[in-house]
């Protein structure tokens, strides 16, 4: 989209008034995906496989059936099978038809009248398995001879003679390796490995279906992204777009695995047998054991240095695991691995295999935090064994505009150096480390996209404005799409509402993901401001009898455009809005618009631990986030996104991983066997933004979401490896791992 | 005609080249000529593409105009979180 009128002076846009939610969520009154009700409502209970891969041999619900308050159970054969693969899959993740192919994953569900009677009732259904042959780990999955998760699903690109477990197969890249590697002085080669990770969201997936018995329906959720909801129930349950009606509650946390389903045609298919409406919602080890944890991975690197810190080659293989369906994440780590650097020869491998594990889902720049662990690590040993400082060695190896990237565009304007060099002004870099310290440093890369957007602005009759967008906010997007519509139409922020709208109430919206909502939703806004300026200038201009292009906006007020259009006192927005009704009727403005131009987004990220070297625990001293976030709209929630980045990071370092015993079944469902960090693990997390513009917004907006994500996984490496005197090689980085690798 | 810069694992269907040539005006266009010219990337562009133009990254423009002199390059379909 072409730029047109970039604004660069701001009133509105960039102060942090107080949040519009804030009220409501800290006195429990916001309305939550578990906090819906309906008059009659029945609850949804689902019976999930104890084993990690079996086949489905029968399943009897008649005892389950019968007993008195049950009003629904189903199978998966109450499914229609879908078509299409994805959906599909979508399909087959949600209720299991012929086989179950993770511990967790659903066979039956019930409605009843009580949640006790629900329980009784799964209690009753009698499930005959044939346990089968299973495997968890993607390298042991790869191997030739290892147990089929699902046969046939390998796509035209994987070569042939692989195992059936490998469904997808990308190389990108750029130069002569061979000739590269030859010009280094040091070549380092190391594998890695990462833990499949859950987002860690505290909201547990809940919803309410409403299906009556003329074919329509509705639907409660608390998801990223209504509008595919939407889609993709519509899709399974056969039913028509315009008869299923979907209403996102607010949402405790999304982080990328709320943009898919896992309940809600469920709930659905059991409220259409009952009659009556049906609310499901996920205790905290169906959320582990059954939505979608990050990939897994395996990772070689190699990378060559000149003795003066000049990256000669980088060669990446990457081999992660979405679980026991197909994914394309590898694609975006493959691209994103070494998107930090110019380099003359560069080429990533990626590979994805199925297992037996719970499909993955997305979670922040999906794919990106474990390739960049890999490869940041990598460097960072070169710095160490060439006695180099890291961050000059960043610098000097950074991609710039006119860069040709490792993923095959050339960069434009990029913000990289900036933040490298942010990050060398500032006191954290040269502070002092005490004994058992250690720094580390890493720099992250992420794309972010635009998408389907619409969003509609009336202008009340009182002078008040409202805004409606058609996304779940997830991260302030009701406060900075109030900032950016007060800012074009020149009125107080306070006299904006920005409401979430439902399925039937708005055009299709993408889902809240790639860091797409304050961009993308904020351009649409702005247009939409500008349409309804428009029609309030013709308002005025008719008021003075006079050429609508001969009226000018400004400070939320028409005015004439010069001294040949007349002399009239300005007419407030206020003033235009109360008589609407005698001069045309209401006003409002629209737009709608599939968005490009997002520009990608680099972070860099500097903390310091102190590792115990006798219980090998971590405890991080020091930390700070530099992001270049384009123009920042309100700075406490861009800041909130790059600590939250922080904060996770430090989780999947450290502590965060899905463990699974030799049965295959997950043994740590549970926030007190999985360990994410809590505020006393945490030091403060310093932000520094750096506002380059982005020249695809008119503010210069970027997303900033997803990026704060993708460092802290070398960054922790980093600083851990310096601080214990060797090399970490797989996340977590538990006190049990750490203390193996001080006994070498 | 345009060059369009293809990712590794595509040249398979390329006879090895990781640059073709085609003529196209527009996106949509580009992935016409494709399938085409190179039958073996229909499945791909069907599952979903992004193109970069000059830098700029477009995941279902169709009507997006393409100069010839314009860098090209045919990406995966971007996904997010």
């Amino acid at each position: 989209m072409a730029l047109d009128q970039p604004k660069r002076e701001f009133r509105y846009v960039g102060t942090r008034p107080n949040r519009p939610d804030g009220v409501d969520k800290v006195t429990g009154r916001a309305q939550y995906g578990a906090d819906m009700t309906a008059p009659g409502m029945l609850t949804g209970a689902i019976l999930r496989s104890p084993h990690p891969h079996a086949k489905i041999v029968s399943i009897d619900t008649s005892a389950a059936a019968a007993i008195p308050g049950v009003r629904a159970v189903i199978t998966g054969a109450d499914f229609a099978r879908p078509d299409d693969n994805f959906l599909r899959d979508v399909q087959e993740n949600c209720m299991a038809r012929e086989k179950v192919l993770y511990d967790g994953h659903a066979v039956a569900a019930v409605a009843a009248t009580s949640a006790a009677i629900a329980k009784a009732a799964l209690k009753a259904i009698k499930v005959t398995y044939q346990a089968l042959p299973h495997v968890t780990d993607v390298d042991a999955a790869m191997k030739p001879g290892a147990p089929v998760v699902q046969a046939g699903r390998a796509l035209e690109n994987v070569p042939g003679g692989m195992s059936d477990n490998v469904t997808n197969a990308c190389e990108f890249g750029h130069g002569d390796l061979d000739a590269g590697f030859a010009k280094a002085d040091l070549v380092i080669d190391r594998s890695f490995k990462t833990a499949a990770t859950h987002q860690g969201y505290i909201e547990p997936h809940a919803c309410l279906a409403s299906v009556t018995a003329d074919g329509k329906a509705d639907l409660w959720c608390c998801t990223q992204g209504h509008f595919f909801v939407r889609t993709l129930c519509s899709a399974i349950m056969g039913m028509e777009a315009s008869q299923l009606r979907v209403t996102p509650s607010e949402i405790g946390g999304g982080f990328g695995g709320k943009t898919t389903v896992f309940i809600e045609p469920v709930a659905l298919a059991l409220s259409k047998m009952a009659g009556r409406p049906v609310k499901i919602v996920m205790a905290r080890d169906e959320v582990f054991r059954a939505t979608g944890p990050t990939v897994s991975s395996s990772m070689d690197v190699r990378i060559g240095m000149t003795k003066d810190g000049r990256i000669t080659a980088g060669e990446a293989n990457l081999r992660y695991s979405g679980g026991a369906f197909p994914c394309g994440t590898v694609d975006m780590g493959a691209q994103a691995a070494f998107a930090a650097y110019d380099l003359a020869a560069v080429r990533t491998y990626g590979w994805n295999a199925l297992t037996n594990r719970p499909k993955e889902a997305a979670y922040r720049a999906p794919g990106a935090p474990q390739a960049i662990y890999a490869v940041e690590s990598v460097v960072d040993e070169l710095c160490q064994k060439l006695g180099l400082d890291p961050l000059m060695v960043r610098l000097k190896n950074a991609a710039k505009k006119g860069t040709l990237s490792s993923y095959g565009p050339t960069f434009n304007e990029i913000g990289l150096e900036a933040t490298l060099q942010a990050a060398k002004a500032h006191p954290h870099y040269t502070a002092p480390l005490g004994k058992n310290q250690g720094r580390g440093l890493s720099c992250g890369f992420w794309f972010n996209f635009g998408g389907n957007t619409c969003v509609s602005l009336n202008i009340n009759t009182d002078g008040t404005v409202g805004v409606t967008e058609g996304n779940p906010d997830i991260g302030g997007s009701r406060a900075s799409i109030s900032l950016m519509a007060a800012e074009e139409l020149g009125i107080p922020y306070e006299n904006i509402r920005t409401i979430v709208a439902d399925t039937n109430s708005l055009g299709f919206n993408d889902v809240t993901d790639g860091s797409r909502v304050t961009f993308a939703v904020g351009l649409a806004t702005i247009k939409a401001a500008r349409d309804a300026i428009g029609k309030m200038k013709a308002r005025a201009a008719k008021f003075w009898g006079i050429d609508e292009e001969a009226v000018n906006w400004v400070d939320g007020a028409a005015v004439p455009a010069g001294p040949n259009a007349g002399k009239f006192p300005p007419l407030s927005l206020a003033e235009i809005a109360a008589v609407s009704p005698q001069t045309g009727g209401p006003i409002a403005g629209h737009y709608e618009v599939n968005v490009d131009g997002a520009g990608v987004s680099f972070g860099v990220h500097l903390v310091d631990v102190e590792v115990d070297p006798e219980t090998g625990f971590t405890k991080v001293l020091r930390y700070t986030v530099f992001q270049d976030a384009g123009k920042a709209v309100h700075p406490d929630y861009v800041e909130g996104q790059m600590q939250g980045g922080a904060v996770q990071g430090i989780g999947w370092a450290l502590n965060e991983e899905y463990i699974y015993g030799a049965d295959g079944r997950l043994q740590n469902p549970g926030f007190l066997d999985y360990r994410i960090p809590v505020a006393s693990d945490l030091p403060k997390i310093d932000t520094v933004i750096l506002e380059i513009p982005n020249p695809g917004h008119p503010y210069g907006v970027r997303g900033v979401g997803e990026t704060p994500i993708v460092p802290p996984l070398a960054a922790i490496a980093n600083a851990v490896s310096r601080a214990a005197g060797v090399r970490l090689t797989e996340l977590p980085m538990s006190p049990p791992r750490i203390l193996a690798a001080l006994k070498g | 005609m345009v060059k369009v810069k293809l990712w590794g694992s595509l040249r398979h269907w390329t006879d090895g080249q990781s640059v073709v040539e085609v003529e196209a005006k527009t996106f949509k266009d580009l992935l016409d000529r494709l399938c085409e010219t190179y039958p073996g990337l229909a499945p791909q562009i069907r599952r979903g593409v992004s193109m970069s133009l000059d830098g700029v990254i477009y995941r279902e423009a169709w009507f997006q105009e393409i100069r010839p002199d314009s860098e090209v390059v045919l990406m995966p379909f971007m996904q997010g979180g």
